[in-house]
């Protein structure tokens, strides 16, 4: 199962709420404003690293370049993806839930 | 692979219509097909014709309307939502007694059964909204 979400997680609890229910073995990306989850030193860093080491979390390339994100500022271990590798992480999942 | 797309969020609020339609894109240009894309509460606002950004700033509904043009999609705004937000064609006009109708080429009036539809006809269902 894919999740995407894209809320900041400072505005919204749609992360918090995302990684309650996920199961091990899902796939997560983070779009739009859920970019900013993926930085490290936040206070969601701790969250979304304990989530990663059972599931797969991504991030979407062109929102962090919009936003002015340096790769170099991610957690270590999160994928980097496009919107053709969004469009194949929905044809490898059956289901894709929109976290909003 | 079929997908279908539901936008919930107006244009220039956030930024889901934008990624609706880069991910439409994506998906057509890798060789997939896009069942409908079904404008539900405020993403109605995305078939409106009267629509008119800074020449700077990126056309939302222009894009949809030439990525409907180019791939044949089905760009369907929900009639209860379109009437509360005065989004409207010519037969809608014409019921409400209104002087003109704003709908966007490539768009049309329909109702939340084409959601149903699409959701049971495709392989995918995406939500892009608030």
């Amino acid at each position: 199962m894919l999740h995407t979400i894209n809320k900041s997680p400072f505005e919204k609890n749609s992360l918090e709420s995302c990684l309650r229910l996920a199961k091990p073995g899902h796939d997560i990306l983070l779009i739009e404003d859920a970019v900013y989850a993926a930085t490290s030193g936040t206070i969601v860093s701790e969250l979304v690293e304990a989530a990663m080491e059972d599931k797969n979390v991504s991030v979407l390339g062109p929102d962090l370049a919009s936003r002015g994100i340096d790769e170099a500022r991610l957690l270590k271990g999160i994928g980097i993806v496009d919107y053709a590798g969004f469009v194949d992480l929905t044809v490898k999942n059956d289901k894709v839930q929109s976290w909003l | 692979m079929k997908f279908a797309l539901m936008v919930s969020e107006g244009p220039y609020t956030h930024q889901s219509s934008d990624t609706a339609w880069q991910f439409a894109k994506a998906a057509l240009e890798s060789g997939h097909e896009i069942f409908r894309v079904f404008f539900y509460h405020d993403g109605v606002n995305n078939g409106t014709r009267f629509t008119a950004p800074p020449q700077d700033d990126r056309h939302i509904v222009n894009r949809w309307s030439e990525l409907a043009e180019e791939y044949g999609l089905d760009l369907v705004v929900c009639v209860a939502a379109a009437q509360r937000r005065g989004i409207i064609d010519a037969d809608e006009a014409k019921r409400h007694g209104k002087d003109g109708d704003n709908i966007a080429p490539g768009f049309r009036i329909s109702g939340l059964g084409q959601l149903i539809e699409a959701g049971i006809e495709a392989d995918r269902l995406l939500q892009f909204g608030d």
